[in-house]
């Protein structure tokens, strides 16, 4: 039995598949971006936007309908989705590219998502994404989707609270109060509770859930990058300086550096 | 159920030009309480490198508008100053915002770049804008190049929280180039007394009813320097054990250098610092004169935020600890003996 009154929302996470964030990213000889054979997991701030969106899931009950995760990436993407999906996600979509393909640029990325929820028979009502890919570090997608879509936006947002009744979100963030309409809304997320680890038996579980296979083709989408990458290079290294016995040291080399008390 | 998209703006690029257009910057300037923000003047420091005319745009309610046209107008560097005052403006909220610079950047537009600091609004707006124009955007540009003649910007730019740099091209089929600075990559635009520029009002794009609304602020109130800007910064990380502690070491050695106080991520989690003040990655990049690193361990996330600065001096009392790698002074002690002691010998 469902309440009648209450509206039923269909959330939508896009999540992305990353280098992971404890590895220590190794730029090829050629100089054409990164090493790529390293452990992979989904983008930190993604794992946020599943977790808020099953949480809200949890405070709403039977009025959030559906929770489906999205990725556009290679065929090993589909990994990530099953991992969104033992965290409490119902469905996926994986727009599937090439391994060869060049990493999808935000805008095409955002039109991708903005085809995809186009599609959506029950249509969206909140997306919920992270506020940046930790590998690209744009922090673009959602706004780009926002404004693409021509909905409201909420960045960096640090706690959501849904009102499905007056089809409303507030949604602080960076300590700054917004009330949202929930039917046209895209919000991002910064950082919030620790996601929550998949279970055995939700991974099992898990691999039954649906994943729909889409093609770039399929959706009529050119992913092709329209900003040219013309090298990818190491950082200058930092070399650290060593180390000093005591206060009285550390203080002395501060002023050699020209660094005294108050306002020098 | 879903609303329409609304009108989509018709493709810009359309527009093909005999020979490059010469540069021409529309740098957003942001203020607070009547102030220019120092971020905003790194970005007309960066929008002059392309060689062109630069123009700055102030945005926000007729009473701080006005209070800042003043010092916009005296900016060295900028060829006319357009301002636009509504009180709708007066929280920048993306959907208000929005629609002015489309207008702007639309009808015949002598613009070729979009700039602004990478602060956290105009990364809200900004991509929003230049999606509805179909053009991509370029984030925390480092450094750039502009090719009067064909017309492609060069950017460089972190990646992989600045453990790599690429640089792009922005090709001349992108009529109009979006991109934020990283403010510390970059000098601060002089105020200077002499400019006479040309001062254009801009008429609000109203909004009716806007989809958001802001129903609040809660602002971090400090007297100590504002951690963005700060020439010194102390930054205490999980080793601090509480928010109390986290004050009590940290606040007095910050006030006797004159510091801005930091704050690594695993300390904000434990809600020993408010997020406001968290230095890395997911939080601010600061490059100051002198940051120290107490009882922070120096996760690549943590680098990423602090590894510009120019004297970086830790504190911790594990010796291998990643941040003595970057460190340029390092100490291996237990920081709750060293750090007062610091103090009492500072103050003498």
């Amino acid at each position: 039995m469902r309440p009648s009154a209450v509206r039923l929302l269909n959330i939508f996470v896009p999540i992305k598949r990353a280098v992971d964030y404890a590895v220590k990213i190794r730029v090829n000889p050629e100089q054409t971006g990164i090493d790529l054979n390293v452990k992979h997991s989904m983008n930190p701030f993604d794992e946020i936007a599943v977790e808020e969106a099953v949480r809200i899931r949890e405070r709403l009950k039977d009025a959030v309908k559906s929770i489906k995760v999205v990725t556009i990436g290679p065929p090993k993407s589909a990994e990530t989705l099953r991992t969104a999906l033992a965290m409490g996600a119902d469905s996926a979509i994986h727009v599937e590219i090439p391994e060869s393909a060049p990493a999808p640029e935000p805008l095409g990325v955002a039109k991708t998502l903005r085809a995809l929820i186009e599609r959506q028979k029950e249509g969206v009502d909140v997306v919920i994404m992270g506020k940046q890919a930790i590998d690209d570090d744009a922090g673009q997608t959602g706004q780009m989707l926002a404004g693409l879509l021509g909905w409201s936006q909420a960045t960096f947002a640090s706690k959501v609270v849904v009102d499905p009744e007056q089809k409303v979100a507030n949604v602080t963030h960076l300590m700054v109060r917004i009330i949202h309409n929930i039917s046209s809304h895209a919000v991002n997320f910064q950082f919030f509770e620790e996601p929550r680890y998949a279970s055995l038996p939700n991974i099992m579980k898990a691999k039954k859930k649906p994943v729909e296979k889409l093609t770039t083709a399929e959706l009529g989408i050119d992913l092709t990058p329209r900003l040219e990458t013309i090298k990818v290079t190491e950082p200058p290294k930092r070399v650290g300086g060593g180390k000093v016995a005591n206060v009285d040291e550390l203080l002395a080399k501060l002023k050699e550096a020209g660094i005294s008390g108050k306002h020098a | 159920m879903l609303r329409a998209p609304t009108s989509l703006l018709s493709r810009v690029h359309a527009r093909s030009y005999a020979t490059a257009p010469s540069p021409h910057a529309l740098v957003f300037l942001e203020h607070r309480q009547g102030d220019l923000e120092s971020a905003s003047l790194s970005a007309l420091t960066a929008a002059s490198q392309l060689g062109g005319q630069v123009t700055g745009l102030v945005v926000g309610s007729p009473d701080e508008v006005s209070s800042v046209i003043d010092k916009a107008k005296r900016l060295q560097g900028l060829s006319t100053l357009l301002h636009s005052s509504s009180p709708q403006y007066s929280t920048l909220l993306p959907e208000a915002v929005s629609p002015l610079f489309e207008k702007l950047l639309s009808q015949n537009s002598p613009f070729t770049h979009v700039v602004s600091a990478h602060s956290s609004s105009a990364k809200s707006i900004l991509p929003r804008v230049a999606a509805r124009l179909d053009v991509p955007a370029v984030s925390d540009v480092t450094s750039l190049e502009h090719d009067a003649a064909s017309g492609s910007t060069t950017f460089t730019r972190p990646i992989y929280a600045g453990n790599a740099i690429c640089t792009v091209r922005a090709p001349s089929s992108i009529p109009i180039k979006f991109f934020t600075v990283r403010s510390t990559a970059f000098a601060a635009a002089a105020v200077e007394d002499a400019a006479e520029i040309e001062v254009k009002t801009l008429d609000p794009v109203e909004v009716s009813d806007p989809p958001t609304e802001h129903i609040g602020t809660s602002l971090t109130k400090s007297d100590r320097p504002d951690l963005g800007v700060a020439s010194r910064v102390v930054s205490g990380g999980r080793a601090l054990k509480n928010a109390e502690t986290f004050q009590s070491t940290l606040y007095p050695l910050a006030d006797a250098l004159g510091a801005a106080v930091g704050a690594s991520r695993a300390a904000v989690d434990a809600g020993y610092a408010d997020n406001s003040l968290q230095v890395g990655q997911t939080g601010k990049v600061v490059a100051p004169e002198l940051y120290m690193a107490l009882g922070i361990s120096g996760a690549i996330q943590h680098l990423a935020g602090m590894k510009d600065s120019k004297l970086i001096v830790a504190i911790n009392k594990d010796p291998d600890a990643p941040i003595f790698q970057v460190a340029d002074v390092g100490l291996v002690a237990d920081l709750f003996e060293a750090v007062p002691e610091m103090v009492e010998k500072l103050k003498q």
